[in-house]
């Protein structure tokens, strides 16, 4: 037994340190120029999925183009190689990252912490405004002469900054100029959710009492702190190559029969730079999605997560993993062969902190009492597509493997599984499950399931057939397939098939926008706490919550969060903030 | 209970679908049968982690669906149960790891034996360099690229004088011979894939690569790139033609006739201008 | 990049010796009441924390173009530039700079308030005749021949002294603040009062700025250089 004093009726209020509120003045101050974390999740949150949405057509472009090849005049190879880079960034970066820290760390941070906004309200207003100013000029580089540049998510250089890759004039310059911005806009975000998870607790909130989705999200905030100036690095280098004429990455080259300036410069070092972000991106993607599933598993198996302590070992142990893991995107690079043992290993070794996880996640449905609501829903299929793409990491992270496989359609489908449809599935989830919060109404639970069903399935559908293509010898970022011998017709047939089954997924997501809008006016009342939660964030006086969150005084916590069907309690859930029953503790003790 | 239903359907159905599917890799025509026995022994451990999974997820599912009255168990953790589970995982990865790891040490240790051929890619076409008699490669430089020496040999070198050099040619390679792949580009990244030949590798301007094979079937494979290089990335193709020794002597024999007889033309018109 | 994984393991190691006071192995489900944080569990300034984490960050930013540097200078293409003389002059005024904020403080707990503004301008006035100096370095430089894109190693140089710089005018926008601060209030106030926290913050920036600006002429100067040299060859 742990020795804690009880506590009583009567505990004077938090002595957490009141932040200064700013208090709006205008319509203006109110909605646009907000200092309200609340309000600016839900600018990073529509921002966010508007740009989903948008990526999402420009993908189903390519899945056009690749179905049936040359039917749509006017994607030409140029503008092809513009879609994939666009629709990759954008989904990784400016959706993704958006929407999971700006948009759900923002609006749960503070609320699942008991405090009254972020601790550096005006940063946290100047990062959303930095993000969209990087949003507007990324879109602006479809404007410019010359069109976004084709260089592939990753651009590498040199192609990234030599003949024969659309968008060399303005796109790639846009580029990297958006990227500086949104990481100088996301270090201001970022600095916040990590700081009010330090310093903004309210009373009684021990860092083992917080939820796990606040243990994703502040982890993930961590790693992209650290993560994203490798990017910014990489940028500003690219782009003193591109427009000063230096040779960071650039050796001798022979840009299509001339000789360019260049000399020297290693294309390596960019790549090294570049998965120095981008293998943390990866879980600063996934972790709030594995903090966020475990709170929806937990709440709608009305069961206590299982091994909570393990789940927030592994969270840790992964963010801190995931900086040694980055060279095994770059097995067969051209690197140095013998990084490939050390590379191989860290990755292996990070597949078993995941493995709790999923365990975990499996063992609290286990002795559950499973309410198939549509956030559950969305979290099984979310441990389908997670492991499903968990497990043919496995096959890339291993050295040798990845040889044949690495640069076919099997990466393309590892991870849009394991990062693309896995954390949008929790996306879904969440904003099925917070929405009530947000707007005071639920969605309507017809048009989710019907929006579940065919996301899920469908995109199951995409994306492990796929898997095969890449196994059979078929590359990525093929503007079209060909008539190679060695794939068969019914390989053409299988192209044709996926592309019909992203139309409709896409098509699909209608419903869920129509819902989005409708329910705002229409759905039902939610009341405060309709999913019956202990997270403090269903415990506000008032929904949706105003402007500092709490009423007069901030809630004390006493216990963690996750008091469901707890023997003798008279209800299947106890709130974070309801002091001790009478005996409690005599039926906890092991 | 749909949700069970559609669980062990996707569980089956992708078991189902990995045995008779028809898309499949190509028959190996390379060395590498190793790379594929890792690939196996990795598709047998993650699928009966993947079917395991999923069917104790829709057993729970089904099993503890919500009824009215039912309870949950409070049971916050299990130690054993954990570290059990956990040590399992571990045993799984390192069964996955430590055939990799022993077949990449193979993979990147070139045989003694092992003959330099060399490949270099350019926007966007492949072109080869084999080294004539004396079974050495001369040395290059990108300075020395122009109209009549596409690939930049150094002139000078002694080593070089006899290469054969192949543009929008077929590349050969006799069977059952190791040959080491050394790998060059003068523009962009590149990637010398081969399907058949399981090993590629990526190709950098400025510096070398390689990696090491040794053709164990005979016949035509498509070379494909498989690192996006700019518009032409798709269509940067050759073929690569595997062939008996015999056949193979005599190839390399007309083509070195080839050469001489391009470097006496050159020659000649030198002598001409002069 | 073995310079900003062992940059990245220090940040980790405090993260972890934080964490490992936070009661990490507690059974957080039996243990039902109000746990009062031990006293002192959070006894700095949220401000303070957050330039900690800032500074972590920044440090990264460093950390990783001097990976890079070293990567990039094992290449035959390498041909150093000379040290400048204004470098050690500038680094001086850097020093002074940080030493006279350091004074301030310990003015400011003596509420010597008349002090306070005289270290807050000379700390100014001794950052901004830094950046001038740094500016007159690079003229001089390119009036030398010593161009941007001529060589790899003048490249590193415009680019990390032009990064530090950036982020020692960044600074002179907070301690502008400050000043103008001091310069409105009537006395320097108590312990966690605007302009004493503000002045703190300060000096902290100013000696992170002082100690990457030391690791950067360093590496310049070509000692670290021959340091990483010695480490390659000890390792190899």
């Amino acid at each position: 037994m742990v020795d804690v004093p009880l506590g009583a009726a009567g505990v004077p209020p938090a002595e957490v340190e009141d932040v200064e509120l700013y208090h709006p003045k205008s319509w203006l101050t109110h909605y646009v120029f907000s200092q309200d974390a609340k309000i600016i999740a839900v600018q990073y949150s529509v921002t966010a999925l508007s740009i989903g949405l948008v990526a999402l057509m420009l993908s189903w472009l390519m899945r056009l183009q690749l179905a049936f090849p040359g039917a749509l005049s006017f994607i030409d190879a140029d503008a092809y190689y513009q879609l994939i880079t666009m629709h990759g960034m954008m989904m990784v970066v400016y959706v993704l990252t958006a929407l999971f820290l700006g948009g759900f760390g923002n609006y749960l941070i503070p609320l699942m912490l008991g405090a009254r906004d972020m601790v550096f309200p005006y940063a946290n207003m100047l990062s959303f405004w930095f993000y969209l100013l990087a949003v507007v000029v990324l879109f602006a580089s479809f404007a410019v002469p010359g069109g976004p540049t084709g260089a592939g998510w990753t651009l590498y250089p040199p192609q990234a900054i030599t003949a024969g890759t659309p968008g060399l004039a303005w796109g790639i310059i846009m580029m990297l100029v958006s990227l500086m911005i949104f990481i100088v806009g996301f270090t201001m975000g970022g600095l916040n959710y990590v700081v009010t998870v330090l310093q903004g607790r309210t009373r009684g909130m021990t860092l083992m009492r917080m939820p796990l989705t606040v243990w994703g999200i502040f982890t993930a905030s961590v790693m992209a702190l650290l993560a994203f100036p490798a990017l910014f690095v990489g940028c500003v280098m690219m782009l003193f190559d591109r427009l000063l004429g230096t040779s960071f990455f650039m050796p001798e080259i022979i840009e299509q029969g001339t000789r360019l300036p260049y000399g020297g410069g290693s294309p390596i070092l960019f790549q090294h730079l570049f998965w120095f972000f981008g293998h943390p991106e990866v879980y600063i993607v996934a972790l709030p999605a594995f903090g966020i599933v475990s709170d929806l598993i937990s709440v709608h198996a009305r069961r206590n997560i299982f091994g909570y302590r393990m789940m927030v070992w592994a969270i840790v142990a992964i963010g801190a993993l995931s900086f040694v893991v980055w060279a095994h995107h770059m097995y067969v690079s051209g690197m140095n062969p013998y990084f490939g043992f050390f590379f191989a290993t860290t990755t292996l070794i990070i597949a078993i902190p995941t493995a709790i996880k999923v365990y975990n996640w499996v063992l609290t449905l286990w002795r559950g009492d499973i309410h198939l609501t549509v956030p559950m829903l969305f979290a099984l299929a979310f441990i389908v597509t997670f492991v499903n793409g968990g497990l043919t990491g496995l096959f890339l992270g291993n050295v040798v493997v990845d040889v044949p496989l690495s640069d076919t359609m099997f990466v393309v489908a590892h991870f849009h599984m394991v990062m693309g449809v896995a954390p949008i599935l929790v996306i879904f989830g969440a904003i099925y499950h917070w929405y009530p919060k947000v707007t005071g109404r639920l969605l309507s639970v017809p048009l989710g399931q019907f929006h579940f069903w065919v996301t899920f399935l469908g995109a199951y559908l995409i994306f492990f057939p796929m898997h095969y293509l890449g196994l059979m010898g078929v590359p990525r970022r093929y503007y079209e397939m060909g008539e190679i011998a060695i794939y068969p017709q019914s390989a053409h047939d299988l192209n044709i098939f996926i592309t019909v089954m992203a139309l409709l997924v896409g098509a699909a997501q209608l419903a869920f926008v129509f819902n989005l809008i409708w329910s705002l006016r229409h759905g039902r009342e939610a009341g405060g706490n309709p999913w019956r939660a202990c997270s403090l964030e269903w415990q506000t006086p008032v929904t949706p919550p105003p402007h500092g969150n709490f009423g007069k005084e901030l809630p004390i916590v006493y216990r963690w969060a996750y008091d469901y069907h707890v023997p003798g309690a008279p209800e299947d859930f106890i709130p974070q903030n309801q002091p001790p029953l009478a005996g409690e503790m005599a039926s906890r003790t092991p | 209970m749909h949700v069970v239903l559609v669980l062990v359907l996707v569980a089956v159905g992708s078991v189902l679908f990995h045995f008779l599917s028809p898309w499949w890799w190509t028959p190996i025509a390379s060395n590498w049968q190793y790379i594929d026995d890792t690939i196996i022994i990795t598709f047998w451990i993650t699928g009966v982690v993947f079917v395991a999974v999923l069917l104790f997820m829709a057993y729970c599912v089904w099993r503890f669906r919500h009824r009215e009255g039912h309870q949950a168990a409070f049971e916050p953790e299990n130690r054993r149960l954990e570290s059990g589970l956990t040590i399992i995982t571990g045993v799984g990865v390192a069964a996955m790891l430590a055939p990799g790891l022993f077949v990449w040490n193979h993979f990147i240790t070139v045989p003694p034996d092992a003959s330099a051929i060399e490949i270099v890619g350019q926007q966007w076409q492949w072109s080869f360099r084999l080294p004539g008699k004396d079974g050495k490669l001369g040395k290059t430089s990108v300075d020395s690229i122009a109209d009549d020496n596409p690939l930049g040999l150094d002139k000078n070198d002694p080593d070089g004088r006899d290469d054969v050099v192949l543009q929008g040619e077929d590349l050969h390679l006799p069977i059952g011979k190791p040959i080491k792949v050394v790998l060059r580009s003068t523009d962009v990244l590149h990637d010398f894939y081969v399907p058949e030949f399981r090993a590629k590798m990526d190709i950098l301007p400025g510096s070398s690569t390689y990696f090491w094979l040794t053709p164990t079937r005979t016949g035509t494979f498509d070379i494909l790139c498989a690192e996006l290089c700019g518009t032409g990335h798709p269509y940067m193709r050759g073929s690569v033609v595997v062939e008996e020794q015999v056949a193979y002597d005599a190839w390399l024999d007309g083509q070195q006739r080839r050469m001489l007889a391009q470097q006496d033309g050159t020659k000649g018109e030198v002598k001409a201008q002069q | 990049m073995i310079i900003v994984v062992a940059f990245l393991a220090i940040v980790i190691g405090i993260a972890a010796w934080w964490l490992s006071t936070q009661r990490i192995m507690s059974k957080p489900w039996l243990e039902i009441g109000v746990i009062d944080e031990p006293p002192g569990a959070r006894p700095l300034p949220t401000a303070k924390i957050g330039l900690g984490v800032f500074l972590a960050v920044a440090g990264v930013l460093f950390a990783l173009s001097i990976s890079a540097y070293s990567m990039r200078l094992q290449a035959a293409d390498w041909w150093p530039l000379p040290v400048p003389r204004l470098l050690w002059f500038n680094t001086g005024l850097l020093i002074l700079a940080s030493a006279a904020l350091e004074w301030t403080k310990a003015q400011s707990r003596h509420a010597n308030l008349d002090a306070v503004r005289f270290g807050l301008i000379s700390a100014g006035v001794l950052t901004l005749a830094f950046v001038i100096g740094q500016l007159v370095v690079w003229r001089e430089l390119v009036g030398e021949g010593y161009f941007l894109a001529s060589n790899p190693a003048n490249a590193f140089f415009y680019l990390m002294t032009g990064l530090h710089g950036l982020h020692v005018l960044g600074g002179l926008v907070a301690l502008a603040r400050v000043t103008s601060r001091a310069f409105s209030a009537d006395e320097v106030g108590g312990e966690r009062g605007g302009l004493r926290l503000g002045l703190e913050l300060c000096a902290i920036y100013w000696h992170f700025l002082l100690v990457v600006w030391l690791v950067l002429f360093a590496l310049i100067a070509g000692w670290a250089g021959d340091f990483i040299e010695i480490c390659r060859q000890a390792l190899s």
